[in-house]
């Protein structure tokens, strides 16, 4: 995990040092005496060779101090603060209800595997798939919000309690409609992979009905690799919406990235992938841990 | 005996039925991936004659007026292309030509704007699939679209291909440290989520196509090569690659003639795969204005005109679109179901 931490700094380093434009110039402005210029550099410790300035960038992000954003002068820890909460009301009940609607959804298409209904089912998914979640947001946002009113089209609050109700409806339910097809669609060759073991053949020669063999004994062993998509999908509710921010402007750190890549606003995207890479490889460490429990036959070393 | 012997020898020159040829014959049997297969090929024609200009080489030009309807919904009032007419001040011009310090000249600039010839051509009021605000054809732009859109998936797809397959040969066949270092490699580039590496790179490279494919190839290429590194583990100590070591072949022709060819199957699914993510993480990267520059058209700056277009009631341009791309997606998708089925019959 160290190693894998260190490796992402120094990614993160040399792809802003080398590909990068020159960090003064950004902060200067289009109208900059050589003079300012250089002081900004001296003030940034880029008129130091590379190793102290690396140096300089590992104390920041150890000491959780990322300095100031350079469009808005906004401290970088206070961006996470404040960004963090509108994300997670949006992308925490996206999760639970795709997951929760994909799996029942899963298990039926999988119960009727290889008839008409299965093959249906899979071709409107791929459709649905190759639509782009942009016209999902784009006509569903014109559609529920702009011509029939039911939502409103944009906008978020201070409280908490009215974003869940007023704001973030529509958004999670244009996202948990869209991310259905492929959860369904990959859930279902899950269930496949298990209806074809040995055991269920065994519980249907000891005379168990269909509901008990797929609710007990399938699900159950389903539960791992979905366990293990679940978990790739984790970290992506920090960034992960950053359409559905940026569409219905809700201040969360996915549209803040988007903003920061348009300002050429190196801190914040530095600080956000570092940071978001350290709590994936956190949640990664919590899911093999959890894994434990869910399969009695994992051991861990 | 005798009789028994000549048919066994008849018999031998019909090789055993190779891989590919195997696979073909399965793919054929398959009704929608067949079907798939015409659809996407079709799409290749149409992107190969936009390429060299046959078709949709105009699609800048304005032919219609603005926000021209589809033909299907015929000559209905179109509001957007006559507002100009309306915007023309009423009642009697005022003679202002004692106080404007320009009205000697009028005169002398009329005579050099005869000089020059304008020709408009007609814009006509109908177009197959509508026009755009610049009465621009919208059949014309999504052709072009599905060139650039195309173009830039498969350019990426195998990009990350070629980088995944040989880092995970590498990896995989050789092992130790090398292995290792390109084990710490791919956990670095798994870690950062993707979209934030995507932007991370967006946020240093400029913009253009050759940048959103080469973003794109940096980015994608991990899923690649853990199977192919896999893979490599498996069959690099398989007897016939250590049979090749004895007559003498070197490392990289063990892993390049003779491994490649029988880990290629599951390369080929993993492009098409990408082919499908990729475009859409183009039209995505399009439509935030960070992927093809303006003079150049692709679903996702299509996708980014319409919204502004749709609040107006004009939805042609994004139907269009998406109608586009749908089709080819979904063939696409369908397509690599079925030639992963057909090259491994195991899965099912």
């Amino acid at each position: 995990m160290v190693p894998t931490l260190a490796g992402v700094i120094l990614l993160v380093f040399f792809l802003f040092k080398f590909f990068g434009g020159d960090p003064a110039e950004i902060l200067a402005g289009q109208v900059a005496t050589q003079e300012q210029i250089d002081s900004i550099r001296r003030q940034l410790g880029l008129d130091q060779p590379w190793w102290v300035q690396l140096w300089i960038f590992v104390k920041q992000i150890l000491s959780f101090d990322f300095g100031k954003s350079w469009m808005t002068n906004e401290q970088v820890s206070n961006i996470f603060a404040s960004r963090l909460p509108a994300s997670l009301t949006v992308m925490v009940p996206i999760l639970v209800l795709e997951v929760c609607l994909a799996i029942p959804l899963a298990m039926l298409v999988a119960y009727y595997r290889g008839t008409l209904v299965d093959r249906s089912i899979v071709i409107v998914c791929v459709l649905g798939m190759s639509i782009s979640f942009l016209v999902y947001i784009i006509v569903g946002q014109y559609l529920f919000a702009f011509r029939l009113g039911w939502f409103p089209v944009q906008g978020w609050s201070d409280s908490f309690w009215k974003n869940l109700t007023t704001y973030a409806p529509l958004p999670i339910i244009l996202a948990t409609m869209v991310s259905l097809a492929p959860q369904t669609r990959l859930y279902r060759t899950f269930f496949l992979d298990e209806i074809g073991h040995d055991y269920v053949r065994t519980a249907r020669a000891k005379g168990l009905d269909e509901k008990r063999i797929l609710f007990t004994h399938v699900l159950r062993n389903a539960l791992i690799p979905i366990l293990t998509y679940v978990a790739l999908l984790l970290p992506g509710i920090f960034a992960g919406a950053f359409l559905i921010e940026i569409f219905f402007s809700i201040p969360g750190l996915g549209r803040e990235i988007y903003l920061a890549v348009n300002r050429s606003d190196y801190p914040v995207i530095q600080a956000v992938t570092i940071y978001l890479a350290a709590l994936t490889m956190i949640i990664n460490l919590a899911t093999d841990v959890l894994y434990k429990f869910v399969d009695p036959r994992v051991v861990l070393k | 005996m005798a009789a028994i012997a000549e048919t066994a020898i008849a018999e031998e020159p019909t090789r055993s039925q190779g891989v590919w040829s195997a696979a073909w014959r399965r793919l054929r049997q398959d009704r929608i991936g067949v079907f798939c297969l015409g659809v996407v090929v079709a799409f290749m024609v149409m992107i190969l004659l936009a390429t060299v200009g046959a078709i949709a080489g105009g699609w800048q030009l304005e032919k219609g007026v603005p926000y021209a309807h589809p033909t299907f919904l015929g000559e209905r009032e179109n509001v957007e292309a006559k507002s100009v007419d309306l915007a023309a001040p009423k009642g009697p011009p005022v003679d202002i030509s004692d106080i404007d310090p320009l009205a000697p000249k009028y005169d002398e600039w009329k005579k050099r704007a005869k000089e020059i010839q304008v020709s408009s051509p007609p814009r006509s009021e109908t177009l197959p699939f509508g026009a755009d605000r610049w009465g621009r054809d919208v059949l014309a732009k999504s052709i072009k679209g599905a060139q650039i859109s195309i173009f830039v998936g498969v350019f990426a797809a195998v990009m990350a291909t070629c980088i995944g397959t040989v880092l995970g040969a590498t990896a995989g066949y050789f092992g130790g440290r090398a292995g290792d270092f390109l084990e710490w490699v791919y956990n670095v580039f798994t870690a950062i989520p993707n979209i934030l590496l995507i932007f991370a790179f967006a946020a240093v490279v400029g913009r253009g196509i050759d940048t959103v494919i080469v973003i794109l190839g940096l980015t994608g290429w991990t899923g690649i090569y853990r199977l192919v590194r896999a893979e490599y583990i498996k069959h690099s100590s398989r007897e016939y690659v250590r049979a090749a070591q004895a007559i003498g072949a070197s490392h990289a022709a063990r892993m390049f003639v003779h491994i490649l060819p029988n880990v290629s199957h599951v390369i080929l699914v993993q492009l098409s795969l990408l082919v499908v993510a990729f475009i859409k993480s183009e039209v995505i990267l399009s439509f935030l204005g960070l992927g093809v520059p303006i003079e150049m058209v692709s679903w996702g700056t299509m996708l980014a005109e319409a919204q502004t277009e749709l609040v107006i009631g004009k939805w042609w341009q994004l139907a269009s679109a998406t109608l586009f791309m749908a089709v080819f997606l979904t063939a696409f998708s369908l397509l690599t179901d079925a030639l992963r089925d057909a090259l491994d019959p195991k899965l099912r």
